[in-house]
């Protein structure tokens, strides 16, 4: 089977969602915070069915993340948000929580399920476990390296994703952290909101060059990387074991940077696919990027190269 | 005195559940899962060489684990090992074997997150209990039930869970329930966290986390410092957990098994709490209507205490009086001085292993289980050979003190430091 590897982006908004795709997005990540977690944009009901409508005009496939830790309270309208999206006719369900799937397998029998925990998803095995339980694609945790994504992948049967561009999140509250700061400062209404919008970031005494964004939402409070993966220069390492899907993380990007960023990845891909063996990468690819990136935030290998400690 | 948590509106839910919960604590070594054992737990968990959050605790051998379940069987009590990591494919291998070994050993639970050790366990170890670990944080009873149905007999529920919540849940799905009900917290969802990841290169969830939520940050808004000079810093750190004020509450809205926080804590820090909590249990179920928290076990709790206390989200999502900022200081004035090892009748005098610095003219108390407890002053002290002495100041060294009145073995001494 010839192998074609996806090329994945979040969308903020139907504008992004078609930019996205024009620029080579080969599927696109949305959905409502309600159920998933730190969303570049709000999907209402509306949005998500016109959204899945562009997207098959274009061969373009949806996700929907409805990766959140489920609440009681969040579980009688997750069972009808999951019907919805199998009438809506989206292409995929990402979960991490066991009542999504169970939901899913009430009421969207068949659909592609996609397991992802973010930090917590990262073993072969588990993977496999979650495969018996109808999951089609294991999302790898970003705190992975090269050699054990590609362990993952001749392990696995399963569709192997890899975020390759991107801020990632290193730390998910329940808590108001920034709101109960500023009240135990006595100014609540410093910052009424927190949220992704506001260009928030903490910074630690040892580490002055680093800025990690921290927000708020209904989820509650989140604390991103300092700095950006990105994989594109090394990302024939990745095509070389057939990686099935490289996602790229838009949150807290603007259209025009994510547009470009899909857009190079889309030229990488494509060279490599037509020929493997005289592929090199293109330093100008790169530099369009640079060309709009924040200059206070790293672009980096992120976990691909490191070895961790314990 | 109070442990400053119980201002807040009472929980008014379901108040018929009358199970005797058990009672389960931390032991990070072979000696603190006596004492948590002989203080009342009913059950204590421990960490293995391997799978376990606490790569820098203690931690362990099998033939450790073997003389501690022995003991604890003298108690009728159990011992859980905890294997809550998040494997990587190298940890893969050797699960099984570790697994076998527990069981063999006499372990009666595994306390588990990855589906991986889960699933390893029922298949090679059926003997050992397979209990979801908090680090799954499972908050709704349709996730309670799946794990149910894939034949687990005990979730622990995320930190996060509210009384209202574990109501909700027990309703829906007859499984044990166990809470943490006491000690430190994450202040993120358990598992969502790789802040040491990325500022140290230290892997959290398979055991180095190195509690960077508790370091100080600056904040900024758009590159302005949202802070001034001499202001405290922006900090994750959150209250340590204490259920003691809402007791009736967690027995009544049918937790299960009461969990106390603390593997790398001190044997009198963990004998403390468990006391407390054994004292305040049997009170209940000896008289549930007449039942009335005791200033004695309130002021006992306050003497273990690492850091001021609060009730997390049993009774509402915490706010800006639930995180430390500004220094972290011990909030207990007390420090471990001495365990008992002997008592002799005729003479009124107690054999004690040193454990901190005490000297004569010095208060002291002296603790044992059941809330045995009666302060005094060192007056007369000696070494083991009779010989007077004006101060204890060897770790572990063998002294003997007169005491006011009788003692046993494995009471506690602790002095008074300010």
């Amino acid at each position: 089977m010839t192998y074609r590897p996806e090329l994945l982006a979040t969308a903020s908004s139907l504008e992004e969602l078609n930019r996205l795709m024009d620029a080579g997005a080969d599927a696109c990540y949305i959905g409502e915070s309600r159920y998933g977690t730190r969303l570049s944009g709000e999907f209402t009901r509306e949005m998500i069915k016109e959204a899945v409508s562009l997207a098959q005009a274009k061969g373009v496939r949806i996700y929907a993340a409805v990766n959140n830790i489920i609440d009681n309270d969040t579980l009688e309208g997750l069972h009808d948000y999951i019907a919805f999206l199998h009438e809506a006719g989206v292409d995929a369900i990402v979960f991490g929580d066991p009542a999504v799937l169970m939901a899913a397998r009430a009421h969207a029998p068949g659909m592609p399920l996609h397991w992802n925990t973010e930090m917590t998803s990262t073993n072969f095995a588990t993977a496999e476990y979650w495969a018996r339980r109808g999951a089609t694609r294991y999302v790898l945790a970003r705190e992975l390296n090269m050699e054990q994504i590609e362990d993952t992948k001749s392990k696995s049967k399963l569709e192997i994703q890899v975020q390759v561009h991107g801020m990632t999140n290193i730390y998910h509250s329940k808590r108001s952290l920034v709101n109960n700061y500023l009240d135990h400062k006595g100014e609540p209404d410093r910052i009424p909101n927190a949220d992704l919008e506001r260009g928030l970031y903490m910074m630690e005494a040892d580490r002055p060059d680093e800025r990690y964004p921290i927000f708020e939402d209904v989820n509650g409070t989140h604390v991103m990387s300092s700095s950006d993966i990105c994989m594109l220069e090394n990302l024939h390492e990745l095509l070389a074991v057939s990686v099935d899907s490289f996602k790229i993380e838009g949150i807290m990007k603007s259209i025009e940077y994510n547009e470009q960023v899909v857009r190079v990845y889309r030229l990488a891909i494509d060279a490599y696919l037509a020929d493997p063996e005289g592929y090199r990468f293109q330093e100008e690819w790169l530099d369009s990027i640079r060309e709009l990136q924040d200059p206070k935030r790293e672009l980096s290998y992120g976990f691909f190269y490191k070895e961790q400690v314990y | 005195m109070t442990t400053g948590t119980g201002t807040k509106p009472r929980y008014q839910g379901k108040r018929n559940r009358l199970d005797r919960p058990e009672l389960l604590a931390p032991a990070g070594n072979l000696e603190k899962l006596k004492f948590a054992i002989h203080y009342g737990a009913d059950a204590v968990y421990i960490g293995g060489q391997k799978y376990g959050l606490r790569s820098n605790a203690d931690n362990f051998s099998f033939e450790e684990m073997r003389e501690g379940v022995e003991f604890a069987n003298r108690y009728g009590a159990k011992v859980f090992v905890a294997t809550n990591i998040y494997a990587h494919n190298e940890d893969v291998e050797g699960i099984e074997e570790y697994l076998r070994n527990l069981e063999a050993a006499g372990i009666s639970a595994i306390i588990a997150a990855d589906p991986v050790i889960i699933e390893t366990a029922q298949r090679v170890a059926p003997k050992l209990e397979v209990h979801l670990s908090t680090q799954q944080s499972t908050m709704n009873w349709q996730a309670v039930k799946f794990w149910k149905d894939e034949g687990l007999p005990r979730v622990v529920l995320a930190r996060e869970t509210s009384f209202e919540e574990i109501e909700e849940i027990k309703k829906h799905v007859d499984i044990e329930i166990e809470a943490f009900i006491h000690g430190a917290m994450c202040s993120s969802y358990s598992g969502r966290c790789v802040l040491s990841n990325h500022f140290t290169d230290r892997d959290s969830n398979r055991g180095g986390c190195c509690q960077s939520c508790r370091w100080k940050y600056d904040l900024f808004v758009d590159d302005a410092p949202m802070y001034d000079k001499g202001e405290d810093q922006f900090t994750m750190g959150s209250k340590d957990l204490c259920m003691i004020d809402y007791l009736p509450e967690l027995i009544e809205v049918g937790v299960d098994s009461f969990k106390i926080e603390g593997r790398m804590k001190s044997i009198h820090y963990v004998a403390t709490v468990v006391n407390v909590y054994r004292q305040a249990i049997d009170a209940y179920f000896a008289d549930p209507e007449g039942y009335e928290l005791k200033q004695q076990w309130v002021e006992e709790m306050n003497k273990a205490a690492n850091r001021p206390l609060n009730t997390g989200f049993f009774l509402d999502t915490p706010d800006a009086q639930d995180h430390i900022y500004g220094p972290e200081e011990k909030a207990a004035p007390y420090d471990f001085a001495g365990i008992v090892l002997d008592y002799d009748d005729r003479t009124g005098f107690a054999t004690l292993q040193q454990r901190n610095h005490f000297k004569v003219g010095q208060e002291v108390e002296f603790v044992g289980p059941g809330g045995r407890f009666f302060k005094q002053t060192v007056t007369e002290l000696t070494d083991e050979a009779g010989a007077i002495l004006d101060v204890a100041r060897h770790p572990l060294q063998t002294v003997r003190v007169r005491t006011l009145k009788p003692v046993k073995p494995m009471d506690m001494m602790r002095k008074k430091i300010r």
